[in-house]
């Protein structure tokens, strides 16, 4: 065989590849008419909110403009993937959806990386923008100062319990806990009295995701004193702070003294729905530290049909550490409507956005997925203020909510609490430990001068 | 020039270039991507834009205490779930095959391969309601009397190495059957009438005559071991903690969770070195023996 030169095959094939590289080019702004959007979608498969609102507002879209059409890009995954899925589709002019649903507290990290576009000067001449709160403008604003999604409705967080399982383990129905001893007492009383059922729900670990941060871990940081995680006077993020560590204790007992469930169940990815489907409407849990919406899967639209339950589930405010002032803690989030910074179609999403939040469509959002409304005028709506039981009690918890430092490097910060929190539930690590390795992935995530020890 | 093209004038690679630009395309490609990515510190999110770092990347994998358990426990993964396991059992049942019936052997052949035609997260799904504490494992233990088990989170990395065995056997069963199919009649009639016992032809003839089998399906075997994802994402994803965390397991974690792509990527690369030396290892032996 005589050796062939590589030359012209080169040539050649580099030819070729720039050739299929521009027809693919061509396509980069798929068609100009058609409007993309991508949301989350539960995994499970019984609970279609979002599916279903959506395609109401479909048909009104496409009603009200002629010619355009929506796509709908549901991404079923759990909310880590689904973050990750969207930065990823996000990235390329080819992939890019118009309209994305944000997360808030992945928003400022999204901006910095370019994926998202500034609204300012579409909000500027847009009357509804006046009708939302304060807080919840602050939630989209990015470092740059510049408003970058429209938010569809915030959440709080608070206690549950079953009055039934708490009256057959002699504690009150009307159950109002100043400490976190007090919380961990009662689930000690239910443990002792009513064997097989799980005493308190405390979410943890990589599994269960920013559900473990947020619902877990931080209304129980967030009760010890100043911020726990980052300074805002300095811009620097916290390391050995004591109440980090006692938060992390907190999770420690509850699993060591197998208060909560079995270390197996809370560190799987669908705990969550287990909780909410399966362990409360069935009696197998007592208490759960848990948000405002739980309610929509009981409805009788929800993915776990349960009438009786708004006379069986109390809801009480969840105590700080030692009872301290103001006694309560909350935590508070949201989602929002954001424009993709590559969408060739901006005017067009934007107007996507505007239908998303006209009036009626806010209100009715609101209420089928049991948000906390962001809008006076969503507030004030009868339909809203009738939606679900405890309503009133989940809104009144804004006054003492806290919101994450939701700053760009927030979600790898949020994934290291995840981390330590897992490794006190397993037994592999105690909280000083733990906390320490907090520490150091913080130093690399922050780097040496974005921290501060306390 | 004229000696380069062929009677018709026709220029002798161009029958090779379809096949090659693909390659280029999707192979090539993609890995130089990763190797460029791997030297910055490029972020999924979080980041303005992303800036070269050398070699900062690689020296962090070292120091790091993470990818240290991780190589190890794809080290274990992979010796356990593909040399000792899929290799060993594979030969196992090839050799008892031979003996069997034939409904017998259709029988087992039939359920061995399914497993493997099955794909890899239907099989992950699968064997995670095998394994866990509410599976089905449990409930044949305890309709046997027996204590139950809790392995996905005990010892993660068990389960998955059997959900690895079970899923990739029958790659190894088939090279196997194949490779003693091959081997002569006479051969192993001439051995027995000299007195050869069972264990001494196996040793002396059958060994022998199928060292380039085994060494093929090794080499396959482990490539593919070292490379699973699905399957213990499905599973565990990596945990608890991070004591089912193999490379490539880490490396998502880190590039997509972690949103540290330029990371990740290096961890790639370093997985590919592993995949590498396993080759290189492979391919001598089956020189030697030529």
């Amino acid at each position: 065989m005589r050796p062939t030169s590589p030359v012209p095959l080169v040539a050649a094939l580099t030819a070729l590849a720039a050739l299929a590289t521009l027809t693919a080019c061509g396509d980069s702004g798929g068609d100009p008419d058609t409007v993309k959007v991508v949301y989350p979608r539960s995994t499970d498969n019984k609970v279609r909110l979002m599916d279903d609102y959506l395609a109401v507002i479909k048909k009104q879209f496409e009603r009200e403009h002629e010619g355009k059409k929506l796509r709908l890009i549901p991404v079923q995954a759990t909310q880590d993937d689904y973050y990750a899925k969207v930065q990823q589709m996000m990235r390329s002019p080819k992939t890019a959806p118009d309209v994305v649903h944000e997360d808030t507290f992945v928003l400022n990290s999204d901006v910095k990386s370019g994926y998202l576009r500034a609204l300012d000067d579409r909000l500027a001449g847009w009357k509804q923008w006046g009708r939302f709160a304060p807080a919840a403008k602050a939630s989209v604003r990015a470092e740059d100062g510049k408003t970058y999604g429209v938010p569809d409705g915030t959440d709080t967080r608070a206690l549950w319990f079953n009055k039934e399982l708490f009256a057959r383990a002699g504690l009150p129905a009307d159950w109002h806990p100043k400490t976190w001893n007090d919380v961990l007492d009662a689930a000690r009383t239910l443990k002792r009295k009513l064997p097989g059922v799980i005493p308190l729900n405390v979410y943890t670990g990589k599994g269960a995701g920013e559900a473990a941060s947020m619902q877990g871990f931080e209304m129980l940081a967030y009760g010890t004193g100043a911020d726990p995680l980052y300074e805002p006077s300095s811009k620097k993020w916290v390391t050995g702070g004591a109440g980090f560590r006692d938060a992390l204790e907190f999770v420690r007992t509850v699993y060591a003294e197998k208060l909560g469930p079995e270390p197996s169940d809370a560190l799987s990815p669908t705990i969550g729905t287990r909780v909410t489907t399966d362990w409360l409407p069935g009696g197998k849990l007592a208490i759960a530290l848990d948000g405002s919406w739980l309610g929509k899967f009981w409805l009788p639209s929800g993915a776990r049909p349960w009438p009786q339950w708004s006379k069986v589930m109390g809801r009480t405010a969840f105590p700080t550490r030692d009872g301290t002032a103001p006694g309560r803690v909350s935590l508070s989030g949201g989602w929002a409507w954001s424009v993709s910074a590559k969408s060739p179609r901006a005017d067009l999403a934007w107007q996507l956005v505007e239908t998303l939040q006209s009036p009626a469509n806010a209100t009715d959002w609101t209420v089928r997925d049991a948000q906390i409304a962001v809008r006076d005028d969503v507030a004030a709506a009868s339909a809203y203020r009738t939606s679900m039981p405890g309503i009133s009690f989940f809104t009144d918890l804004v006054q003492v909510t806290h919101h994450r430092p939701a700053l760009p490097v927030y979600p790898q910060v949020s994934n290291a609490i995840q981390e330590a929190m897992e490794s006190v539930t397993t037994g592999d690590a105690d909280a000083a430990q733990a906390a320490r390795r907090y520490d150091e992935r913080l130093r690399s995530i922050a780097g040496p001068a974005g921290v501060t020890a306390r | 020039m004229s000696a380069r093209h062929a009677a018709g004038g026709l220029p002798r690679w161009l029958p090779l270039a379809p096949a090659t630009l693909l390659l280029l395309l999707f192979l090539a490609g993609p890995i130089g991507y990763c190797v460029v990515l791997a030297f910055t510190d490029t972020q999924l999110s979080g980041q303005a834009s992303a800036s070269f770092v050398g070699l900062a990347n690689f020296r962090r994998a070292f120091a790091d205490d993470d990818f240290a358990h991780a190589v190890l426990l794809t080290l274990v993964f992979t010796v356990l779930s593909s040399i000792v396991g899929q290799n060993t059992l594979g030969f196992a049942l090839a050799a008892l095959m031979r003996r069997a019936s034939k409904a017998v052997r259709t029988l087992t052949g039939t359920v061995v391969i399914a497993a493997w035609v099955l794909p890899e997260i239907v099989a992950g799904f699968l064997l995670y309601t095998f394994f866990t504490r509410e599976g089905t494992l449990n409930a044949v233990l305890e309709g046997l009397g027996l204590p139950g088990q809790n392995w996905l989170f005990t010892l993660p990395i068990l389960a998955v190495s059997f959900a690895n065995v079970w899923r990739g056997t029958a790659f190894s069963m088939l090279v196997y059957s194949a490779a003693l199919a091959e081997i002569p009649r006479d051969v192993t009639e001439a051995a027995e009438v000299d007195g050869a016992s069972g264990v001494r032809r196996f040793w002396h003839i059958t060994l022998p005559m199928i060292r380039r089998s085994i060494g093929t399906n090794l080499m396959l075997n482990t490539l593919q071991t070292l490379s699973v994802f699905g399957l213990i994402w499905a599973m565990t994803r990596g945990g608890p903690g991070n004591r089912s965390q193999t490379l490539p397991v880490f490396m998502y974690d880190q590039a997509f969770l972690k949103s540290l792509i330029g990371y990740g990527t290096a961890v790639a690369l370093l997985l590919l070195l592993v995949g590498g030396l396993f080759s290189a290892v492979y391919v001598r032996l089956l020189r030697e023996e030529v």
